[in-house]
C-alpha cells in the first residue's frame, strides 16, 4: 500500500524544483494532526531528510526543527521531551539530555550547537512544513 | 627608583605573600622578584593527594604564570638562590643571576626529614612533597604490590592514602611513637582511628623501629629492632620535616639548634632586612608546619614593609581538622589538657569508630578544647566556643552528643556567633565580612564568595561553616532556600507528591495546570510521571501522559546508541524455563538482535527498530513473558542464588523467595531505579548487600538490608531487621519503599536519601519498626493497592492500537525503518555503529 502522504510529497517535488529561487518557501504536506502527540513531537520523512514535528499544545503552537541531534549525530530529537526554559520553547534530546530552542535552534544548554528550524502551518487535520 | 623586594622560595607561603604585597599596593613601591627553585609556579600542596585523584595541575596551581606578569612580579624558576651577601645586600642564584634588594623575603618551607636509616637511598623510597615526588611515585606503584609508609603523623597517613590510591591495596603505616597521629590525638583516639584505618585495609604498626632498608639497587624489605622483617615494593618516608634554612646558615643568619630561621614577633630575622616566613621560620621555639599561620606571617609582613603595619605575630592557633583516608580528625584548643587543670568529658563509641573528648575550665563555663575521631562535624562550632570563649551548655556533653534530628544546631550556632569570629583561618575572613558580602553585595553561594572575599580557598575546612552561614543569613532575610524541582514547580518532590494526591490529579497537564507555570521542562516532566505511576499506577502511555515520559519510559524500552531500543522481559528471580528460553532465541534471531546476559540476571535483547517493538512484545507475551521495566525509574530484578533447591549450603528457599519478591514489586515507579537480591544462606552469592533492598537467608528466617548500590558510588546496604519471617520481611520491604517513594528527592536513590535523613538509619528503624509516625499501615495498604493494580505495559501497549501506533519512526511512513541506523559485526553478532565514527 503506497501512504497517502508518500504519495502527495511525491506530487510536491516537482512543484519544488520549480521554484527553486531562495525567497520561496513551498509548504509541503507533512502529515495529520493526530500523527503528531499532543505535546511532543514525531518525526517525518520528507524529501528524504528527517523532520521532527511538534505539537506544542500547552502553547497553542507548532514547531519543527531537523531531527538529528548535532551532539552525538543521533536521529533522536523527535522523541525528546518538549518544554519551556523562560519563555522559550524548547526539546531535550533523550540521549543527553541537551537542550535546543524550538524558536531559534539555538542549544540552551550551553554548548555550541544549532539546529535548523522550519516554519509549520495547520490547516484544518494537515500539517504542512516550509521546506 | 622603586626600592626592590625579592622573594625567595615560590611555595604556598611565598605565593601568599607577593598576593598580599600586592593587594595592598605594593607594586607602587616595589619591584617584585621571586626565585623558586621548583620548576613550576606555587601549587597548592595541602591538597596535593588530589594530583592521584580528581585534580589536574592546573586546579592545584594558585595563580597562573599571567597573574605574575599582570601584576609586574618577575618571576624566575628552576633558580634557586645560592648565597646572600649581607653587607652589599646582594643574593645570587644557580643560574648566575646576581640582584641587589632592599628587602629579602626568605619563605624556603621545608623538606622532609628523612631518618639515618641503612638504606634510605635505595630505589623505591620515596618523600612526599612535591609533584616531582608524587610522579615518581606513580611510575614505581605501577609495578608494586606491597607498600609502606614510616611515619604515622598528619603527612604519613596522608601518604598511606596514597598509596591506595595508587592501587596499591597491600599498605603498612610503621609508627615509632605508641599511637598514630601524636601530635594532635591523645592514645584512646589514636586506638579509635587505628581501627578505622584496618578496617580500610591500612595495617597499623606502632612502637616500630625502622633499622635497616635491605635489598639489592632496589629495596625488598625492612628490618625492625624487634626482629622482624616485612617485605615491601616500595616505601615513603614521611618522619617529619626540616626547615631549609641552609641558605639562611650560609648567610650567618641565627638559626635554631634543630633547624629554622629565628624570627621576632615582626618575623624579622637577626637581619632586620632579612625576614623569614612559613615553614622556614622558627618563632618563638615553634615551627608551623601549616598553611594558615603561614599565611598570617605573609599578611604581617606585607604590612610592614608597605609601611603600614598593624600587628604582630603572637603565636597561632594550631587546631586542625583533616579527613584522613575518609576517617574525619581533628583537634582544637588546648587538646591535651588534663584533669586537674580541667574536667574531660570523653564519649566512646567502638562500633562506630568515634571518640570526643572535651576539655572544659574548672568552673563549668569554657571550652577549652578537645579531640574528634570518627565524627568531626562539630569541630567548627567547637573550635568557635574556644576562640570566641563562648558560654557553653549546662550539661557540657551536650557539646559532643548534642541533639541528633530537631533543630539543626549547626546552622543557628553559626548565626549565634560574634561579627569578630574567625571563620576562614587560612584567609583571616570574618564572619562579619561575610555577612557583608552576602547581604551587601549578594554572593550567596561558595563559589561567589571564594571569588570576592578568597574565603574556603586555603585549607578548605572552614567550606561547611560558610555554607550553613549563607544559608542562615538568607533564612534571616526571609529568602527561603528549599531544592524546588525546577523552574516550573515551587515545590520539592515530597510536596508536590502530597499534593497530587490530596487534589487527585492524574495526568500531568492537569498537574501542571493546578500546581505549577510555564510548559514544563526535561526535569519536572519525568518526576511528576513518577510520582503519577507510583500513586494511581495507572498505564503510562495514556491520557497524555505519554509525552511527559522520559524517553525511555515513552517507549517502554531503553534507547542505544544508533537510536535503537533494547528489550528485556522479566525473568523473575533469575529463573526460567527453556522452552522461554527458546523464544528468547527465535525472537532475537528474527529480529537480528545482539543478546547479552545482564547483571540482574536476565537477558537483554539490543539493535530493535522503534516500528519492531510490538510485534517483538506480542511473541513474547504470547509464550509468557512481561515486561522487565529496564526503562523504567522502578523495580529491576530480583536477583537469586539457588539456595536449598541445590546449594549444599542453603538454608532457605532464596530463588522462591526472590520470585516472590519480585513478582510483588514489579512495575512498581520510585524516585531512580530499585534493584533487590535474595542469597541462601551467608555466603551472599547473589550480592544482597549492594542493592537497595536485599534479603541473605538465616536458620531462622532471612535477613533484611536496605539501602545499598553497585554504580558508581558503592554503598554496602545496611541491616534493618534480623531473623524475621517472609511475611514480616514483605512488610517492612513494603514500609519502606513506600516510606521512599514518599520523601525522596526525584533521581534520589536509596542510598543517598538515607545519607540525608535526619537521624540516619535509626531513624528509618524506628518509622519502619516501630511506627513512630504511624503511617505503617498506610504503607501498606498503598503497596497492596499498587500490587493490585499492576498490569504489564506492554500487553496493554500492544493490544490498544491507539498506543501500538506510536511505534513508528516517520509517521508519514510508517513501513520505513530510520535508514541512518547502522550496526558493524561483533563476533557472530551485531554492534552500533561507532558514534565518534559517524558523520551524518
Ligand atoms: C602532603 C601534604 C599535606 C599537607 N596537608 C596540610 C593540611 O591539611 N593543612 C595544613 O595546614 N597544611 C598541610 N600541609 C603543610 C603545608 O603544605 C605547608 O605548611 C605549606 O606548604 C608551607 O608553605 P611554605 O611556602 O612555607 O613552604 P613550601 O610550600 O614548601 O614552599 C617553599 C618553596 O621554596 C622553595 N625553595 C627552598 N629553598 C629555596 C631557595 N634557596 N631558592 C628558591 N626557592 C627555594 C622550595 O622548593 C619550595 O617550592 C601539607 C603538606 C603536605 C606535603
Ligand atoms: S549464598 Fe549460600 S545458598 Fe546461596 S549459592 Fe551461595 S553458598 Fe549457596
Ligand atoms: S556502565 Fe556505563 S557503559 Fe556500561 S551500561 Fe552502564 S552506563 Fe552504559
Ligand atoms: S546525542 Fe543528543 S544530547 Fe547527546
Amino acid at each position: 500500500m503506497i501512504h497517502l502522504y508518500e504519495l502527495f510529497h511525491a506530487m510536491m517535488k516537482p512543484m519544488k524544483n520549480m521554484n527553486n529561487t531562495e525567497t520561496m518557501t513551498s509548504w509541503i504536506l507533512a502529515c495529520r494532526v493526530e500523527d503528531i502527540p499532543e505535546n511532543g513531537g514525531a518525526c517525518v520523512l520528507l524529501d528524504g531528510e528527517q523532520i521532527a514535528i511538534y505539537n506544542f499544545k500547552k502553547r497553542g503552537e507548532w514547531y519543527a526543527t531537523q531531527n538529528l541531534c548535532p551532539h552525538k549525530q543521533q536521529m533522536a530529537l523527535s522523541r525528546g521531551m518538549i518544554g519551556s526554559m523562560g519563555e522559550d520553547p524548547k526539546v531535550a534530546c533523550p540521549f543527553h539530555k541537551k537542550t535546543f530552542s524550538l524558536k531559534s535552534g539555538a542549544c540552551l544548554s550551553g554548548d555550541d550547537y544549532e539546529i535548523k528550524t522550519y516554519q509549520v502551518k495547520v490547516e484544518g487535520n494537515e500539517v504542512f512544513v516550509a521546506f | 627608583m622603586k626600592k626592590k623586594v625579592v622573594v625567595v622560595g615560590n611555595g604556598m607561603v611565598g605565593y601568599k605573600f607577593c598576593e598580599k604585597l600586592i593587594a595592598k599596593g605594593g607594586s607602587e613601591q616595589f619591584d617584585i622578584i621571586v626565585f623558586g627553585e621548583e620548576p613550576r609556579p606555587a601549587y597548592d600542596r595541602v591538597h596535593l593527594s588530589a594530583y592521584f585523584g580528581e585534580k589536574t595541575i592546573e586546579e592545584l596551581t594558585m595563580a597562573p604564570l599571567e597573574w605574575y606578569s599582570e601584576n609586574q612580579i618577575q618571576l624566575h624558576l628552576s633558580d634557586p638562590v645560592t648565597n646572600i651577601d649581607r653587607e652589599k645586600k646582594i643574593i645570587n642564584t644557580h643560574q648566575g643571576i646576581s640582584l641587589n634588594y632592599d628587602y629579602l623575603i626568605l619563605a624556603t618551607g621545608s623538606a622532609p626529614f628523612v631518618p639515618p636509616i641503612p638504606g634510605v637511598e635505595k630505589d623505591g623510597v620515596f618523600v612526599y612533597r612535591t609533584i616531582e615526588d608524587l610522579d615518581m611515585m606513580k611510575s614505581h606503584a605501577a609495578k608494586s604490590k606491597i607498600g609502606a609508609v614510616i611515619g604515622g603523623g598528619l603527612l604519613g597517613l596522608e601518604a598511606a592514602k596514597a598509596l591506595l590510591d595508587l592501587g596499591i591495596t597491600d599498605t603498612h603505616v610503621i609508627e615509632f611513637a605508641p599511637r598514630l597521629m601524636p601530635r594532635q590525638i591523645d592514645q584512646a583516639g589514636s586506638d579509635i582511628l587505628k581501627s578505622k584505618l584496618s578496617t580500610l585495609g591500612i595495617k597499623i604498626h606502632c612502637n616500630k623501629n625502622t633499622q635497616e632498608i635491605a635489598g639489592g639497587d632496589t629495596l625488598e624489605k625492612m628490618v625492625f629492632a624487634d626482629g622482624e622483617i616485612l617485605k615491601v615494593d616500595m616505601l615513603v618516608i614521611s618522619a617529619g620535616i626540616k626547615p631549609r634554612d641552609e641558605l639562611a646558615k650560609i648567610a650567618g643568619l641565627e638559626v635554631g639548634s634543630r633547624g629554622g630561621i629565628l624570627v621576632n614577633n615582626k618575623l624579622q630575622t637577626s637581619d632586620e632586612s632579612i625576614f623569614a616566613i612559613g615553614e622556614c621560620a622558627l618563632h618563638e621555639h615553634m615551627i608551623y608546619g601549616l598553611v594558615a599561620p603561614g599565611y598570617e606571617m605573609a599578611d604581617i609582613v606585607a604590612s610592614e614593609i608597605v609601611g603600614n603595619a598593624t600587628k604582630e605575630f603572637t603565636g597561632f592557633d594550631m587546631s586542625t581538622k583533616l579527613k584522613l583516608i575518609g576517617v574525619d580528625v581533628a583537634s582544637f584548643g588546648n587538646a591535651f589538657a588534663e584533669e586537674p587543670d580541667c574536667q574531660t568529658i570523653i564519649y566512646e563509641n567502638k562500633t562506630k569508630g568515634v571518640y570526643k573528648r572535651v576539655n572544659i575550665s574548672n568552673d563549668n563555663k569554657y571550652l577549652l578544647g578537645g579531640i574528634l575521631v570518627g565524627d568531626a562535624e562539630q569541630y567548627n562550632m567547637l573550635l568557635q566556643t574556644v576562640n570566641n570563649k563562648l558560654p557553653i551548655p549546662a550539661d557540657p556533653e551536650d557539646l559532643i552528643l548534642g541533639s541528633r534530628g530537631g533543630e539543626s544546631g549547626g546552622e543557628s550556632g553559626v548565626m549565634s556567633l560574634p561579627d569578630e569570629a574567625l571563620i576562614c583561618s587560612c584567609e583571616a575572613i570574618t564572619k562579619g565580612q561575610i555577612c557583608h558580602e552576602v547581604i551587601e553585595n549578594g554572593n550567596d553561594t561558595v563559589d561567589t564568595l571564594k571569588k570576592s572575599t578568597k574565603a574556603c580557598t586555603g585549607c578548605g575546612g572552614c567550606t561547611p561553616m560558610v555554607k550553613d552561614l549563607i544559608q542562615g543569613i538568607l533564612k534571616s532575610q526571609g529568602k527561603v532556600v528549599r531544592n524546588v524541582l525546577c523552574e516550573h514547580f515551587e515545590y520539592t518532590r515530597q510536596e508536590l507528591l502530597s499534593l497530587v494526591k490530596i487534589k487527585a490529579l492524574k495526568t500531568y497537564d492537569d498537574v501542571l495546570e493546578d500546581l505549577g507555570h510555564g510548559d514544563g521542562c526535561e526535569t519536572c516532566k519525568p518526576a511528576v510521571a513518577s510520582i503519577l505511576a507510583s500513586l494511581w499506577n495507572e498505564n503510562v502511555l495514556e491520557k497524555g501522559r505519554l509525552t511527559a515520559q522520559d524517553s525511555n519510559d515513552r517507549f517502554l524500552a531503553n534507547i542505544q546508541r544508533g537510536g535503537t531500543y533494547s528489550v528485556v522481559p522479566r525473568i523473575p528471580g533469575g529463573e526460567i524455563t527453556p522452552e522461554k528460553l527458546i523464544v528468547i532465541g527465535e525472537v532475537a534471531q528474527k529480529y537480528g538482535l545482539y543478546t547479552k546476559i545482564t547483571g540482574g540476571q536476565r537477558i537483554d535483547m539490543f539493535g530493535a527498530h522503534v516500528g519492531d517493538l510490538p510485534a517483538i512484545w506480542e511473541q513474547l507475551i504470547e509464550a509468557g513473558f512481561e515486561s522487565g521495566q529496564a526503562y523504567g525509574k522502578s523495580l529491576r530484578t530480583v536477583k537469586s542464588c539457588v539456595g536449598t533447591t541445590w546449594c549444599r549450603f542453603g538454608v532457605q528457599d532464596a530463588v522462591s523467595f526472590a520470585i516472590e519478591v519480585e513478582n510483588r514489586y514489579k512495575g512498581l515507579r520510585s524516585p531512580h531505579k530499585l534493584k533487590s537480591a535474595v542469597s541462601g544462606c551467608i555466603r551472599e552469592c547473589a550480592e544482597a548487600q549492594s542493592k537497595d533492598f536485599g534479603i541473605i537467608a538465616t536458620e531462622k528466617g532471612w535477613n533484611l538490608y536496605v539501602c545499598g548500590n553497585g554504580g558508581s558510588k558503592p554503598r554496602h546496604a545496611e541491616l534493618l531487621a534480623t531473623d524475621v519471617s517472609s511475611e514480616m520481611c514483605l512488610k517492612l520491604i513494603d514500609r519502606f519503599l513506600m516510606f521512599y517513594i514518599k520523601t525522596a528527592e526525584p533521581l534520589q536513590r536509596t542510598a543517598p536519601w538515607l545519607d540525608k535523613m535526619e537521624g540516619g538509619l535509626a531513624y528509618l528503624k524506628s518509622v519502619v519498626i516501630d511506627d513512630v509516625l504511624g503511617l505503617n499501615a498506610q504503607f501498606e495498604a498503598d503497596m497492596d493497592a499498587l500490587v493490585d493494580t499492576y498490569k504489564c505495559e506492554w500487553k496493554e501497549a500492544v493490544e490498544t492500537p491507539e498506543i501500538r501506533k506510536r511505534f513508528v519512526h516517520f509517521v508519514n511512513a510508517p513501513e520505513e525503518k530510520d535508514p541512518t541506523v547502522k550496526f558493524e559485526p561483533l563476533r557472530e553478532q551485531i554492534k552500533a555503529e561507532d558514534w565518534n565514527a559517524v558523520v551524518k
